[in-house]
């Protein structure tokens, strides 16, 4: 075939294109390949295609879509945390004249996609999870107000992580930092596929997070039940809605940023370039104005957990809840206005380092108000140590430190000789770990009775708690320490052998996490196996305050039979206390959702379109767009969107939920 | 002060004696005062943090389950002194530490003259600063000594309490120019120019790199600085002027090439234009300087016909590929303009030279012009004489 027709059919995707030259990939294609492998065949054998196809991958139901996510997640989660052990590894070795075992062109891509994968597709999905899957139970609605939106979005996300995983395989990802910053990213100095495939997979999953972000801000605007004024909405429903505002706010920054580069890296414009008049500050301001409300986006559900939970299990009301709400709008709205502090050493004037250095520190009262407020709620509390609890006490200890280090790289003068150091890694690891990690490992554990009738397992959770506790201190104060050596990040070798003994010290407490989360798939694999013993028939398990704990375990298609009506902010603590009598009689068919495979067929479209676009495919990314508009318009024909659940079905599921509740007692 | 210093020290160099903890014990007066900047705020906070942490374990430990006999109050959720307190105490470590940030900030930024030499010591206005013109280059670091007629590459000195003016710009992508002993980081970028002002106070060899990835060599893109007394410095300077080599925009093309775990070079003697052409990205011969179109443009610019004024570009930067489907790269051509603003200088931010402690006055007020308002609807702005 003629080198032009390879062209026309390939783009430049071509057999060199293939990391074949690179024995880690080689093998990590194998395993992956060969695991890939038995898992479909056993999805063949044992007939469950269409099962998943029927009851998840088509799914409109907010509790599967929300399960979905955290399987995102925590499979993402694997991926990222290969990339971190390569890093410490590297790191560890690469002393006295040795080079380590990565070479740079690999080495930089590792550390661009462990950013991007642990952001995007690990963290994000994560706290989409859980908000999708608690926060229309907790406002006692029967799903999100757009349940097929809610599907198309999640499988964009997906889109975006295939496309990063193929990057792995095909090409090669970004070697430019999880930020991308031009000219390095740019046509000139980054020319290969990379950023290519970093502004596509991020495009792809970035429309899947806004889609869902308008989705649950509308869900708990208009669906919440009669009696939930505002002031009435639990406070993790309170930190999604704001952490909602965030994402539609501030995720059409990054779309348009990203756009605006790409522009410049297909049809040759020069908005960041450096002739032209272009200016990579500008995009640097840009991408950090969606940055840091990013940073936000990520913990603020992370504290609303961490509410549920203290309050849960100290057996208390929430000390301050009005103060908590307006903590929470207050660090919404500033945390627009901070992005500078992440460039003070661009050479802003330093009137206007000292602003953005000060609303910074301002952000902190809110945080701190927090902190005191939970603190209040463990005062005259009657503290029960489950799971989540631990892990809400690791994290009041971790995150203060993160937060004063955070502060402490305020200060413009500290930051100047901090800033993009190890101590800086240290810092947001810290608050990340701390903060996000540990909130959506205190929300699985809280909730997993919730989503699947049987609590999880305590030993296998503890062990895995000490690891991930122990092994985050040591991974990450040595950083610390570092930092304070001058040590910055992103090196690939050193050559101060005195450094040494903190890298080796890092890698020991990277590989103890490695185990925390081998134990916490060991804990989800046991207690499966044990889920008769660890059965929870009552619904409410940890003796909670709120509406999703008045359902049963797992809820019901429809969560709940009648609409639940809210006196108080603790509902379901208030309908417990005033005895509350679940109805038994009188159920009436339920309006529900049908199912679809649109999104799925659209997300998959949009995911060839990005494949097409970052390897000049322009046949399949043009053809894949005709197809994705082909199946919208078709969509809007589709007149089977909705059902009724008939009342003998509704009968017939809580009936033996009333005969599971009688055997209880 | 200084005492809580040496006591907030303390326990950190027991612990940490051995390494080298540059950030903490730095060679530079600005280093030092970044340093002290950085304890102070760490003290402040952590006496808000230190007693968050307490209450934490305490809580945890005294109303855990078991302990029947700890008050239990479940309804208990408010208290107004207590909102007022949980309120305030942040708010007022954040209001000290807000006024020091503003101080802090506005004393060390790096784009103001120094004031001082050391705690005790006012700069002497007779004497001229050092000059040095940085460049980062893909994937090492070129210094030239305007004053000098010298330039060298990976290899930086200056002599012990004189202050050094850096010029800082880059060649292609993103740096960061960093040396920890002397004074806090600045980014290095392609066609702009940032400023540095320091000093180093004790003669030593210390370590200096990019402290901003930059691609495939970065790791090995760091250099030597040494603080040398006058003699030192003055043999220093003798021995690159002897060391012969000659850096013109030919060998400045050749060297701008990316190389990797550069050894030190040394020029005895340079094209003097060279730092303003690499600023305006106009070495090549045939390119526009950046500035003249600047010159350019401030009078309007060319017009439609501006956009003929280009050349396709051929090889540009060793990496540059066009956009599969824009157009084909250009670069705008020189023309015979005389280069305007050739020779001006920017304002500079010029610290009193008083050891005094300052109590806010010493922050000169900038001047402020006020808008006419004929020039603000044409979008004129009326020139600084700052």
């Amino acid at each position: 075939m003629s080198p032009d027709l390879l062209k026309l059919i390939f783009g430049r995707l071509g057999l060199e294109s293939l990391p074949l030259h690179e024995p880690i990939v080689v093998g990590t294609f194998a395993v992956v390949a060969l695991g890939g492998a038995t898992l479909l065949a056993g999805l063949t054998y044992f007939r469950l295609w269409g099962y998943l196809w029927r009851e998840w991958f088509t799914t409109v139901d907010h509790k599967r879509i929300g399960i979905m996510y955290m399987i995102l997640g925590i499979v993402m989660l694997l991926r990222g945390f290969a990339d971190a052990l390569m890093m410490r590894g590297q790191q560890m070795l690469a002393f006295n004249g040795s080079e380590g075992y990565l070479n740079a062109h690999h080495y930089d891509q590792v550390f661009t996609a462990h950013g991007v994968i642990m952001i995007f597709f690990v963290a994000m999905p994560l706290v989409t999870g859980l908000m999708n899957y608690v926060v229309p139970l907790q406002i006692g609605a029967r799903d999100v107000s757009f349940p097929f939106l809610n599907n198309f979005s999640f499988w964009m996300t997906v889109g975006g992580a295939v496309l990063v995983m193929a990057s792995l395989f095909i090409g090669e990802f970004a070697r430019t930092g999880w930020l991308a910053y031009p000219p390095l990213s740019n046509i000139g100095y980054s020319p290969d596929v990379g950023v290519d495939y970093y502004i596509w997979a991020l495009q792809v999953a970035g429309v899947g997070t806004t889609l869902s972000g308008i989705n649950l801000i509308c869900t708990i605007v208009k669906l919440r039940c009669p009696g939930m004024t505002m002031m009435k909405m639990p406070v993790f429903t309170w930190t999604s809605l704001c952490t909602n505002i965030l994402i539609v706010a501030s995720f059409p920054v990054l779309t348009v940023v990203l756009a605006l580069l790409s522009l410049d890296r297909y049809v040759g414009t020069n908005f960041f370039t450096n002739d032209f008049g272009g200016s990579p500050m500008m995009y640097v301001n840009l991408i950090w104005i969606w940055g840091h409300p990013e940073v936000y986006i990520l913990v603020l559900p992370a504290f609303g957990v961490f509410s549920e939970v203290t309050s849960t299990f100290s057996g208390k009301r929430l000390f301050g809840y009005t103060s908590m709400v307006y903590a929470t709008v207050v660090i919404t709205i500033l945390s627009y206005l901070v992005w500078l502090h992440h460039f003070f050493t661009m050479g802003s004037g330093a009137s206007v380092n000292s602003f953005f250095g000060i609303t910074t520190m301002i952000i902190s009262i809110p945080t701190g108000a927090k902190m005191f407020n939970w603190l209040f709620t463990m005062y005259r509390g009657r503290i029960r140590y489950e799971l989540p609890m631990l892990w809400t006490i690791a994290f009041m200890l971790t995150f203060v430190l993160g937060g004063m280090t955070g502060v402490l790289l305020a200060v413009p003068p500290a930051d100047f000789v901090l800033h993009n150091s190890l101590f800086l890694i240290a810092h947001f690891h810290n608050v990340i770990i701390g903060g996000v990690v540990f909130g959506a490992f205190a929300g699985i554990n809280y909730w997993f009775p919730k989503a699947f009738g049987f609590k999880l397992d305590v030993f296998w959770g503890k062990l895995s708690f000490w690891f991930w506790v122990v092994g985050f201190y040591l991974a990450f104060m040595p950083l610390y320490v570092l930092g304070l050596m001058g040590v910055t990040r992103r090196l690939r070798v050193f050559d101060d052998p005195s450094l040494q003994i903190w890298f080796v010290i890092a890698a020991i407490g990277a590989f103890l996490v490695f185990l925390g989360i081998l134990c916490m798939l060991m804990q989800f694999a046991v207690s499966f196996l044990k889920r008769e013993q660890l059965k929870d028939v009552t619904g409410d398990p940890w003796d909670a305050r709120t509406l999703e704990w008045a359902t049963s375990s797992p809820p019901p298609d429809y969560n709940f039979a009648f609409t639940p009506v809210v006196h108080d902010n603790d509902a379901w603590w208030d309908m417990k206390k005033r005895g509350y009598q679940r109805p038994l009689t009188g159920f009436r068919p339920i309006h529900m959702p049908s199912s679809t495979g649109t999104g799925i067929i659209l997300a998959g479209f949009a995911t060839a379109m990005g494949f097409g676009l970052i390897w000049y495919i322009w046949w399949l990314a043009a053809g894949s767009f005709i197809a994705m508009l082909v199946v919208g318009i078709g969509h809007t024909f589709n007149y089977h969107r909705d059902f009724d659940i008939p009342a003998e079905d509704v009968i017939r599921t809580e009936d033996a939920r009333t005969k599971l509740l009688a055997g209880a007692k | 002060m200084s005492r809580l210093k040496i006591l907030a020290l303390l326990p950190l160099a027991a612990a940490l004696s051995g390494c080298n903890y540059v950030v903490l014990a730095p060679a530079g007066d600005i280093a030092a005062q970044q340093r002290d900047l950085v304890i102070i705020s760490t003290v402040l906070m952590l006496l808000i943090v230190v007693p968050v942490m307490a209450l934490t374990v305490l809580f945890a430990w005294r109303y855990r389950q078991s302990n029947t006999s700890a008050r239990y109050e479940p309804d208990w959720d408010h208290s107004t002194k207590l909102e007022l307190v949980i309120w305030s105490a942040p708010l007022l470590i954040i209001i000290c530490l807000g006024a020091l940030t503003w101080m802090g900030t506005h004393l060390l930024d790096p784009y103001r003259t120094l004031g001082r030499i050391k705690a005790e010591q006012a700069v002497d206005q007779s004497k001229a600063p050092l000059e040095v013109d940085v460049v980062a280059l893909d994937w090492k670091w070129l210094f030239i000594y305007p004053d000098y007629g010298i330039a060298t590459v990976n290899d930086l000195a200056a002599p012990v309490d004189r202050p050094i003016k850096f010029r800082i710009t880059a060649s292609s992508v993103m740096n960061s120019f960093y040396i920890p002993a002397l004074a806090g980081q600045i980014y290095a970028m392609p066609g702009m120019e940032t400023k540095l002002h320091a000093v180093v106070n004790h003669p030593g060899t210390y370590k200096g790199f990019s402290a901003n990835y930059s691609g495939a060599g970065f790791s090995g893109m760091h250099f030597n600085f040494q603080g040398l007394d006058d003699k030192g410095f003055d043999a220093w300077i003798a021995s690159a002027k002897s060391a012969g080599g000659s850096l013109g925009r030919a060998e400045y093309l050749q060297l701008e090439k990316p190389s990797q775990n550069e050894p030190v070079r040394r020029y005895g003697t340079i094209d003097s234009d060279l730092y303003r052409l690499i600023l305006n990205m106009c070495v090549e011969t045939g390119k526009m300087c950046q500035s003249e179109m600047m010159a350019i443009d401030a009078k309007g610019g060319n017009g439609h016909e501006g956009l003929n004024n280009t050349l396709p570009l051929a090889y540009d930067k060793y990496a540059r590929r066009g956009s599969p489907l824009g157009p084909e790269p250009t670069f705008v051509a020189g023309t015979c303009t005389p280069d305007a603003p050739q020779g001006k200088t920017t304002a500079s931010i010029t610290a009193p030279t008083d050891t005094a402690p300052l109590l806010g006055a010493g922050l000169r007020r900038p001047t402020f012009t006020p808008l006419k308002s004929s020039s603000f609807f044409l979008g004129q702005r009326p020139k600084s004489d700052s």
